[in-house]
């Protein structure tokens, strides 16, 4: 997808002004919490479990090149396929060469961030092969030509009438007068129109939550189903993944998948968990004849060693965005990429360049809430604060700078900056007359483009303590 | 150099390291590999014994939307499936797995029962499958793929019965995939080609985050658990 994080400050203006986001971020922002509160209040172990989230994730990357190299060698000894990516452009490669081999006019797809990462279903259409988002939320924002807006709830920023008017556009071949304005006439009618997609697929592409060392198995996260009937239906089922998705064993897979659906929606599991393990066996009435694993790293390898590396236990759960007040004020698609959120805001410039997405971690209020719900307890405010301190070093000649230094000189005279003071307070008080506020000011315009500034009432604190206290003596 | 090879002295640079982890480091990792070391298990299920752990399983279902129907012994059964299929209106005809685990069921005792055994194709309204096991802990079914047991059969059809043998019950799924691996072990594979956890009909909140229950995979999902 177009990447247009450099326009970050636009794009949140822009979000802001928006009735219709707001009125969905606003459900969403109260509900997930909410959710997630209960989930975890029912399970008194859960504390305990993110610590072993954390360091499950933690012996993993430490040992990173073993366990992929296990898990490919239980891929190939299952019958699969492993295709090694070292950047978008392989990746997209790969799944294009599996298509063509096997004539595939059409994909289905399951929900997969990374596809997204590598702006597969563009790549797709242009080379002839239809690609059919089939998880709800990304159907309709493939209708709609956007990107989804959030890792798990891709439609998070649409309101009903949306819905009901992509859905009248896309399907003239249903009656263009019937009744739509009700969930539950929409949720059915996405499931008939994606019922013939899934049944006529040639190929079916998934992502993966967990990559399992010991048996090669890949393993879904999903509640539509949606995920399942892509990978079971058609001739082969791809994997579109990441090298840091790799779990040592079905046990510690365990820990992980306590953590994930509770941190997520807040459901003690997600309706379904898949585990699939090479293709169909000689005997099978059904599953894909073909079993394929593309695994991306695009920029990830270089992430561990460095102080970025704890992003990489991230489990995509989407917890730091559903309790951010930034992310809740703007919503996914004003961070101008896939990753969105405190998560987004430390991955983002990882992955894309700090040059480019240096504007992501100063969204931030420093709450400290996304480390807080962060299941396998990501130092996120800490990331952002050291993509700051780049960004800044980066920026040194800018005239933030310049200012600052100036305030520094002022701010180690104490005689000098109170007369300063007193004679702007004085003038500024002047200036204001009757009105008492300012709406727009030299110097000050990012504070009046949004709100009045209040004028000074002619004398600054320190001259009537000091007059006060000549007083008293 | 290949794509492979880059990627993976890429992140043994970035771990420090030139080679391969040498054979004595890796056998630590060899070991926990094959170790299958549970980690923490919550105590939700703690001594319970096969009832409670059958009440909790059927509780977390009927949480997630799912019915769960008792009986005392495999002759009840075709009873039970008819009666859930007239009380949803919907036709005694079902496609079911072709697995001997339910030749044990007299299904000849409901002749208006009409059963096909094979896998699932879009047309079927209801399917009927045994499962591989159930977790407590989270209210679950663990259904495998094999030749008797097609996945289709779980996903496609938009009502789904399951008959679970109450033994079948585990507490957490650590006990799963320890059945699980003395079963695909005597098969001579590491894993069955799939492996479903089921926890309820399938479901969406994509719309206004509204959860709306039947969403591409089952509308419905009834299990019978039998008792004997």
């Amino acid at each position: 997808m177009e990447i247009s994080t450099q326009r970050f400050k636009k794009n949140t203006t822009e979000a802001i002004a928006s009735p219709t986001l707001r009125q969905a971020l606003k459900q969403a922002g109260t509900d997930l919490p909410a959710h997630r509160r209960n989930a975890v209040g029912k399970l008194p172990e859960f504390e305990a479990l993110r610590d072993e989230g954390k360091a499950i994730k933690d012996h993993t990357l430490a040992h990173l090149d073993f366990y992929l190299e296990t898990f490919e060698r239980n891929v190939i000894a299952s019958g699969g396929q492993v295709h090694w990516a070292r950047n978008a452009a392989e990746a997209r490669e790969a799944v294009l060469s599996i298509c063509k081999r096997l004539g595939a006019r059409t994909a289905t797809k399951g929900k997969s961030i990374v596809t997204e990462e590598i702006g597969l279903n563009d790549f797709l259409e242009a080379n002839g092969v239809v690609p059919v988002e089939t998880d709800m939320g990304e159907y309709i924002v493939q209708l709609r030509h956007e990107p989804p807006s959030h890792l798990i709830a891709p439609a998070f920023h649409l309101v009903r009438d949306q819905w009901v008017e992509a859905f009248r556009k896309a399907h003239t071949d249903l009656p263009p007068d019937r009744y739509l304005d009700d969930r539950r006439v929409l949720a059915d009618e996405g499931r008939a129109v994606l019922r013939d997609k899934f049944l006529a697929a040639d190929v079916g592409i998934t992502g993966a939550n967990f990559l399992i060392a010991e048996t090669g198995s890949t393993a879904i996260v999903t509640n539509e189903g949606n995920g399942d009937l892509t990978q079971t239906l058609p001739k082969a089922h791809i994997v579109v993944t990441t090298i840091e998705k790799v779990v040592p064993t079905l046990e510690d897979t365990m820990t992980l998948l306590r953590l994930l659906p509770r941190s997520a929606t807040g459901q003690e599991i997600s309706t379904y968990v898949t585990f699939s393990t090479g293709p169909r066996r000689a005997a099978d009435r059904d599953g894909p004849g073909e079993f394929h694993v593309v695994l991306l790293d695009n920029g990830r390898s270089a992430m561990i060693g460095t102080e970025f590396q704890d992003m990489l236990r991230c489990i995509r759960c989407s917890a730091c965005l559903n309790h951010c007040p930034v992310f809740l004020s703007v919503g996914g698609h004003a961070y101008g990429w896939v990753y969105s959120g405190p998560m987004g805001a430390v991955l983002t410039p990882s992955l894309i360049g700090v040059d480019t997405a240096g504007h992501l971690p100063n969204a931030s209020t420093f709450c400290g809430k996304c480390e807080s719900v962060c299941p396998v307890k990501i130092p996120l405010p800490k990331m952002m604060r050291h993509w700051r301190e780049r960004e800044w070093q980066r920026a040194s000649a800018s005239r933030y700078r310049l200012g600052l230094k100036l305030w520094a000189y002022l701010a180690k005279r104490p005689g000098l900056y109170r007369w300063g003071a007193e004679l702007a307070s004085r003038f500024l008080g002047n200036q204001a007359g009757s009105r008492g506020k300012f709406r727009t000011l030299p110097l000050a315009g990012g504070w009046t483009k949004g709100r009045d500034l209040p004028a000074p009432e002619g004398r600054s604190f320190m001259s009537l303590w000091a007059e006060q206290q000549r007083a008293k003596r | 150099m290949s794509a492979r090879d880059q990627i993976l002295g890429g992140v043994r640079k970035s771990l420090g390291r030139i080679a391969p982890l040498s054979e004595e480091a890796a056998a630590p990792l060899k070991a926990r590999l094959a170790g299958h070391k549970a980690n923490l298990i919550p105590e939700r299920t703690k001594g319970l014994d096969a009832d409670g752990l059958v009440g909790l399983f059927s509780q977390l279902m009927q949480n997630c939307d799912a019915t769960v129907d008792r009986v005392a012994n495999n002759e009840a059964v075709p009873q039970a499936v008819t009666s859930y299929l007239a009380r949803y209106n919907l036709p005694a005809e079902a496609v079911m797995s072709p697995d001997p685990v339910l030749d044990s069921i007299p299904w000849s005792s409901q002749p208006l029962l009409r059963l096909r055994r094979d896998r699932a194709q879009g047309t079927d309204a209801v399917s009927i499958t045994p499962a591989f096991a159930a977790i407590a802990e989270s209210g679950t079914l663990v259904m495998t793929s094999g030749a008797e047991r097609p996945t289709t059969l779980n996903l496609l059809p938009s009502t789904h019965i399951v008959v679970l043998r109450k033994d079948q019950v585990v507490a957490a799924s650590e006990q799963a995939w320890a059945k699980l691996r003395e079963t695909a072990e005597a098969r001579g594979e590491a894993m069955p080609r799939s492996v479903n956890f089921i926890s309820g009909p399938s479901r969406t909140g994509d719309i206004e985050s509204v959860l709306q229950i039947g969403s591409h995979g089952p509308m419905r999902l009834h299990i019978v658990v039998v008792d004997n």
